[in-house]
């Protein structure tokens, strides 16, 4: 089973319920796709064994080949390419912006002289380990690079269908969440009780409606803010999985990059009984089909 | 074959191109708020709303809706393609970003930053020599994003 952990809004605590949700399982395999800033390594503190770059294809053009005719700057669907036609003073040229290139390969399959081919360009790195027998992969993403779902897609690659396989999303309702939720069996999502928690999660559910995934929802910081996400909740009928209160002990022992399964073993239970509760969400979903 | 008369085509655009740069219609654009001279120039380039293309020889123009503004990534650079295909040699604005800037700069486009006020006066700033040309982006990538600008 894919089990993704995502929010509308950051910072609600996705990294939080992701690690303590692994670390309280066996057999899990944990996947930070939070490209931009992984930090689930902070808290699992994995044994790095190896490490590949990642890369995207980006096109290249033969100058030689090239007439100008604007084809590929037609076809771009990321408006990542401009061309200036040649006049006696000024010979022309293309110019492509790579950090705006998804890597579709439009451009070359569809240029009329065969001027453009594509060329490698690396984006991050994917770094594999374990603690104990958890597996753990991370995806990282170059600075300055905007262009996290490649990356994504590729940590995903390594998903291993033997595994309970647990994925930490990065936050909001975009692309980049959208590829790292996307074939997941289930997918949890974190919020808190405050207005913006319950306007983003309103966003995040719409998304996980368009996907098809079943879904259910985590209250961190339940005890404090209003009543509002779980009204929400409880009218949408979508199940409230856990709630996690607004503790002091919690706050420090993340500060210190201590899961808090590892300091509070009651806390175990609780993160075993939400994954109880994720099959039984998941499966009264899949009845309903 | 084909290729034959599509080159002779080419040659001829090329030479079309230079008499237009020696004659007389000299085309510049002007970023704007709203589509008459009296609209207020708009402080972003990629993203304005409008463009104003006027002839200063003529003083005729015509207003086109920016049809870019809504791209998530890539207006900037979109925008300064319409430019070099409308043919234009010099473009008024408030801001200017770095994409933008690079494909201004390849089509040999000069590019006044700071321009504010109304598209007249913007117009006569720029016959008066009043603008200096921006030789560097004046502002980062999403500049005009809504929510960014100032």
């Amino acid at each position: 089973m894919i089990i993704s952990i995502a929010s509308g809004k950051g910072g609600t605590g996705k990294t939080t319920v992701a690690v303590n949700l692994a670390l309280s399982l066996k057999n899990i395999q944990l996947l930070d796709c939070d490209v931009e800033e992984p930090n689930a390594h902070l808290f699992i503190k994995p044994y790095i064994k190896d490490k590949v770059g990642a890369s995207i294809p980006v096109p290249e053009v033969d100058e030689a080949k090239c007439t100008h005719c604007g084809k590929c700057r037609d076809v771009c669907a990321y408006h990542a390419i401009a061309v200036v036609p040649g006049d006696s003073s000024n010979k022309g040229s293309v110019l492509i912006f790579t950090h705006l290139c998804h890597g579709c390969g439009a451009c070359s399959l569809l240029c009329p002289r065969g001027a453009i081919k594509e060329v490698s360009k690396k984006i991050g790195i994917i770094e594999m380990g374990e603690k104990g027998n958890m597996q753990f992969v991370q995806g990282r993403l170059n600075i300055g690079e905007t262009m996290s779902p490649p990356l994504i897609r590729q940590v995903k690659n390594y998903i291993n269908p033997t595994k309970t396989v647990i994925i930490d999303a990065p936050p909001g309702t975009s692309c980049p969440v959208i590829t790292a939720v996307k074939g997941s069996d289930f997918c949890v999502l974190v919020t808190e009780p405050t207005p913006f928690g319950l306007n983003d999660l309103i966003l995040a559910v719409e998304v996980l409606r368009k996907l098809q995934i079943p879904f259910g929802v985590v209250i961190n910081r339940s005890d404090i803010g209003d009543g509002k996400v779980e009204d929400y909740c409880r009218q949408g009928y979508i199940p409230v999985l856990m709630k996690i209160p607004f503790s002091r002990e919690i706050a420090v022992s993340y500060s210190r990059g201590t899961p808090i399964v590892e300091k509070d073993l009651s806390y175990r239970n609780k993160f075993i009984n939400l994954y109880l509760g994720i099959c039984g969400a998941k499966n009264e979903a899949n009845s309903r089909h | 074959m084909p290729w034959v008369g599509w080159k002779l085509a080419v040659n001829m655009a090329k030479a079309a191109v230079v008499v237009k740069k020696e004659g007389v219609n000299m085309k510049i654009c002007i970023t704007s708020e709203g589509k008459t001279l009296d609209s207020k120039v708009d402080s972003r380039f990629g993203r304005c709303q409008n463009f104003i293309f006027f002839n200063t020889d003529t003083g005729n123009f015509e207003a086109q809706e920016n049809a870019n503004l809504q791209f998530q990534g890539g207006a900037g650079i979109q925008s300064g393609q319409l430019m070099v295909s409308k043919g234009v040699k010099a473009v008024l604005t408030g801001n200017i970003g770095p994409n933008a800037h690079q494909v201004l700069s390849a089509a040999g486009i000069s590019i006044f930053t700071e321009v504010s006020g109304t598209v007249k006066e913007a117009i006569d700033g720029y016959k008066n020599g009043k603008y200096k040309p921006a030789d560097a982006p004046s502002v980062s990538s999403k500049f005009g994003m809504p929510g960014k600008s100032i």
